[in-house]
């Protein structure tokens, strides 16, 4: 590689990662530390290209040809025009928005948080959960090697914490809002949560990416999920920001023994997204299902890289992750499987289902199985496929039009994830959002 | 005699380049059952899915007529809102799609199409079930994907509801008697019957006469080789049931020699 490009590859990282002093210099010293040394591991760390195994169906070119800048405090209009519609009746006033990363007090509504749970952020709380926010802190995370975790760790301007107590069980949902708004300016986002549900606790938690006004944003976003003993967690992840934006999310889970964790993530949006996902079963009797619904078209790249790491004994996950493709975009699924040597009887279902919608559409589908235990069950599978002509000609039979068939089948796809989202209003958004997607789509072909 | 609700002249159709339909002759008239029986790949569902407007087939001579109109010049949306409708030897399953969505969008698209009144979930509600009656279906059946996991026997019962809710002029059942058990046979030729008026008639596809015991039929027709080649009354199916095809085409052979 000549000097030139060596000197490109860097700016881009350093043009950002150079600003986390300033972000830093209202920091504790325990967090100052932790940007130091990941703002360290950025400068040692590449920028990714498609040489490298994890990037070889997603090209970030076009994200690091800009020049971002991180984003500024910024206060909305509150409550400004559409921000009704983003609210969810379930979780009205058990709310945290943050916009551009930075946390909005004047949208946020934390009436109805229990007792036993703590919905809070991270600046806003002096010292008082310091102790839980640095013991977990970018602990879970891989800060080390994964350059966009360590960017955003150095950069993250607050972050959102949500605690629940140990045998708290809390009805209400949790909904975390972040909105990315378009400048004048390109700029990064980082949001950032910290989600630890204690001992035999259970809560479900939306959290949720959209995107307002015209333009080119970047949010790079980390989430760290500890499910402890005996805990249970549904997490529903939404994300539909602008098409203009570049989305990069990294969520690590760990689970302790006997802990169960649900999860849904729905892409919608973004030019380009990319979706890591890491669970790592780190007690025996844990169970984890991980599904993923990505409807994607125009020119959309929406890539999902999960790993489910067996690293103990009597272990279950399940994973259906499905893809509607349209127009000229680009799914990517790469689903690994890990089952550590002497973490037998597991068992291990994946499924990626996908439906391409038109023949310029396209889906880079890969299961990869690291089995090194012999006693486990392990079942996985991949179809790729258009709607079904036959289905098409049953439901024209019996009066439908082509076009009011076309929507019903893959709305009908898209069903068997979303109707499993626990939500009633979320589910409902969703449905109205993919008919009319798929609606729009089957109208400009 | 009714008038004349369907007339097939000549037809001529190709699938996959391969000529199937060569010189169809038919025509059905209201307030008739017609019976189309023949051999295994003699044409039925060919002639059956195309009538209905399936993509796959492609008239190459002759004409369709329903009610007096071209019926090839409609699409497949077209044909059913007009009152055509084929109950499908192989019924398709929708993963995903519940029955009973499913059968209300279908009967308020038809409905809207013929000026009918459109119904809201409960409303429709009441008038499934009271449909269900006549298929002895569970209601149940409602809330499963459609045909999906059936039994052979739950399916056919299914588009005899269908035709129910729909109320076709000219239905044409394809080996809707096929895999059923004798109380199933009972049940779904009784819903056919029930659905039987001066208005509107039946082509029964069918390879066994007893389905013939239940549903009589004024006119039974062999086809062979793409086109019909005898037509009798109900007596014809006795016949065929009792001596088997080769009669027939010895017979049409001999016509065709003098
Ligand atoms: N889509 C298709 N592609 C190719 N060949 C076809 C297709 N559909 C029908 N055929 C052929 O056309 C011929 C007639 O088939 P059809 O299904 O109409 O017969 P049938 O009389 O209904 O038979 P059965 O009594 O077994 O139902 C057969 O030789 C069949 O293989
Ligand atoms: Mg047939």
């Amino acid at each position: 590689m000549s000097a030139v490009q060596q000197i490109n590859r860097d700016d881009f990282l350093d043009g950002l990662v150079r600003c986390w002093p300033d972000v830093a210099a209202q920091d504790a010293a325990w967090l100052k530390a932790l940007r130091a040394r990941a703002a360290g591991r950025v400068a040692a760390l590449h920028f990714p290209d498609r040489r490298d195994e994890e990037w070889r169906f997603t090209d970030l070119s076009a994200l690091r040809e800009l020049n971002f800048e991180p984003a500024p405090l910024q206060k909305l209009q509150a409550p400004f025009a559409d921000f009704e519609r983003l609210i969810f009746p379930e979780a009205a006033a058990t709310r945290l928005v943050f916009v551009n990363g930075h946390y909005a007090p004047e949208l946020s509504d934390t009436h109805d948080v229990p007792p036993g749970v703590t919905l809070a952020h991270l600046k806003g709380q002096g010292a008082t959960h310091d102790l839980a926010a640095s013991t977990h802190l970018a602990q879970h995370a891989d800060v080390n090697h994964e350059v966009f975790s360590a960017l955003n760790t150095s950069l993250f301007p607050d972050a959102a914490l949500l605690f629940i107590a140990q045998d708290v069980v809390c009805e209400r949902p949790l909904h975390l809002l972040f909105i990315s708004t378009a400048q004048q300016t390109p700029l990064l986002s980082s949001p950032r949560c910290l989600i630890i549900s204690g001992r035999n606790s259970a809560c479900t938690l939306i959290e949720e990416y959209v995107g307002l006004g015209e333009g080119v944003t970047f949010t790079n976003a980390v989430s760290e999920i500890v499910v402890e003993e005996g805990a249970h967690m549904q997490h529903v992840r939404v994300q539909d920001e602008g098409r203009e934006a570049f989305h990069i999310a990294n969520n690590t889970v760990t689970l302790a023994r006997d802990a169960h964790y649900q999860s849904i993530n729905v892409t919608l949006g973004a030019r380009l997204s990319r979706y890591t996902l890491g669970v790592v079963h780190h007690g025996p009797g844990t169970e984890c299902s991980v599904d993923g619904l990505a409807l994607i078209s125009g020119r959309q790249l929406a890539d999902t890289h999960s790993v489910i790491d067996h690293a103990a004994s009597h272990g279950k996950s399940t994973q259906l992750n499905k893809c509607i493709v349209d127009e000229s975009a680009h799914a990517v699924f790469n689903g690994k499987i890990v089952v550590r040597r002497d973490a037998q009887l597991n068992d291990a279902r994946q499924q990626s289902r996908n439906l391409l919608l038109s023949a310029r559409a396209r889906v880079n589908a890969k299961p990869e199985l690291l089995i090194l235990a012999d006693d486990v069950k392990c079942a996985h599978g991949a179809t790729v496929g258009q709607l079904d002509e036959e289905q098409i000609f049953y439901l024209k039979c019996r009066g439908l039009s082509e076009t009011a068939a076309r929507n019903l089948l893959t709305y009908a796809f898209a069903a068997e994830v979303v109707e499993k989202i626990p939500l009633v209003s979320l589910k409902t958004r969703l449905r109205a959002v993919i008919l009319e997607r798929v609606h729009a789509s089957t109208e400009t072909a | 005699m009714g008038k004349i609700l369907l007339e097939v002249r000549n037809l001529h159709a190709t699938v996959a380049g391969v000529e199937i339909l060569k010189g169809f002759d038919l025509t059905v008239r209201a307030g008739e059952v017609h019976a189309i029986m023949g051999p295994n790949g003699s044409g039925k569902s060919t002639f059956s899915k195309l009538l209905a407007g399936h993509p796959a087939y492609t008239v190459t001579g002759g004409e369709v007529l329903y009610q007096g109109e071209n019926l090839l010049a409609l699409s497949a949306e077209e044909r059913s809102r007009a009152g055509v409708f084929l109950a499908f030897q192989y019924p398709v399953e929708i993963p995903g799609v519940s029955n009973a969505s499913f059968l209300r969008l279908a009967y308020n698209t038809v409905q809207k199409q013929r000026g009918g009144e459109e119904l809201d979930p409960l409303e429709f509600d009441d008038l499934v079930r009271e449909k269900l009656k006549l298929v002895e279906m569970e209601a149940s059946f409602l809330e499963r994907s459609v045909n999906e996991g059936f039994s052979g026997g739950e399916k056919k019962r299914n588009e005899i509801l269908q035709m129910a809710l729909l109320e076709p002029t000219l239905a044409v059942l394809d080996e809707t008697d096929s895999g059923l058990d004798i109380d199933a046979l009972r049940i779904v030729a009784g819903g056919v019957n029930k659905l039987l008026n001066p208005g509107n008639a039946v082509i029964l596809v069918t390879h066994y006469q007893r389905l013939l015991n239940y549903i009589t039929p004024q006119f039974v027709h062999v086809m062979e080789d793409g086109r019909i080649v005898k037509t009798g009354g109900k007596e014809l199916a006795l016949e065929l049931e009792e001596r088997g095809y080769d009669w027939v085409r010895e017979e049409q052979a001999a016509r065709q020699l003098a």
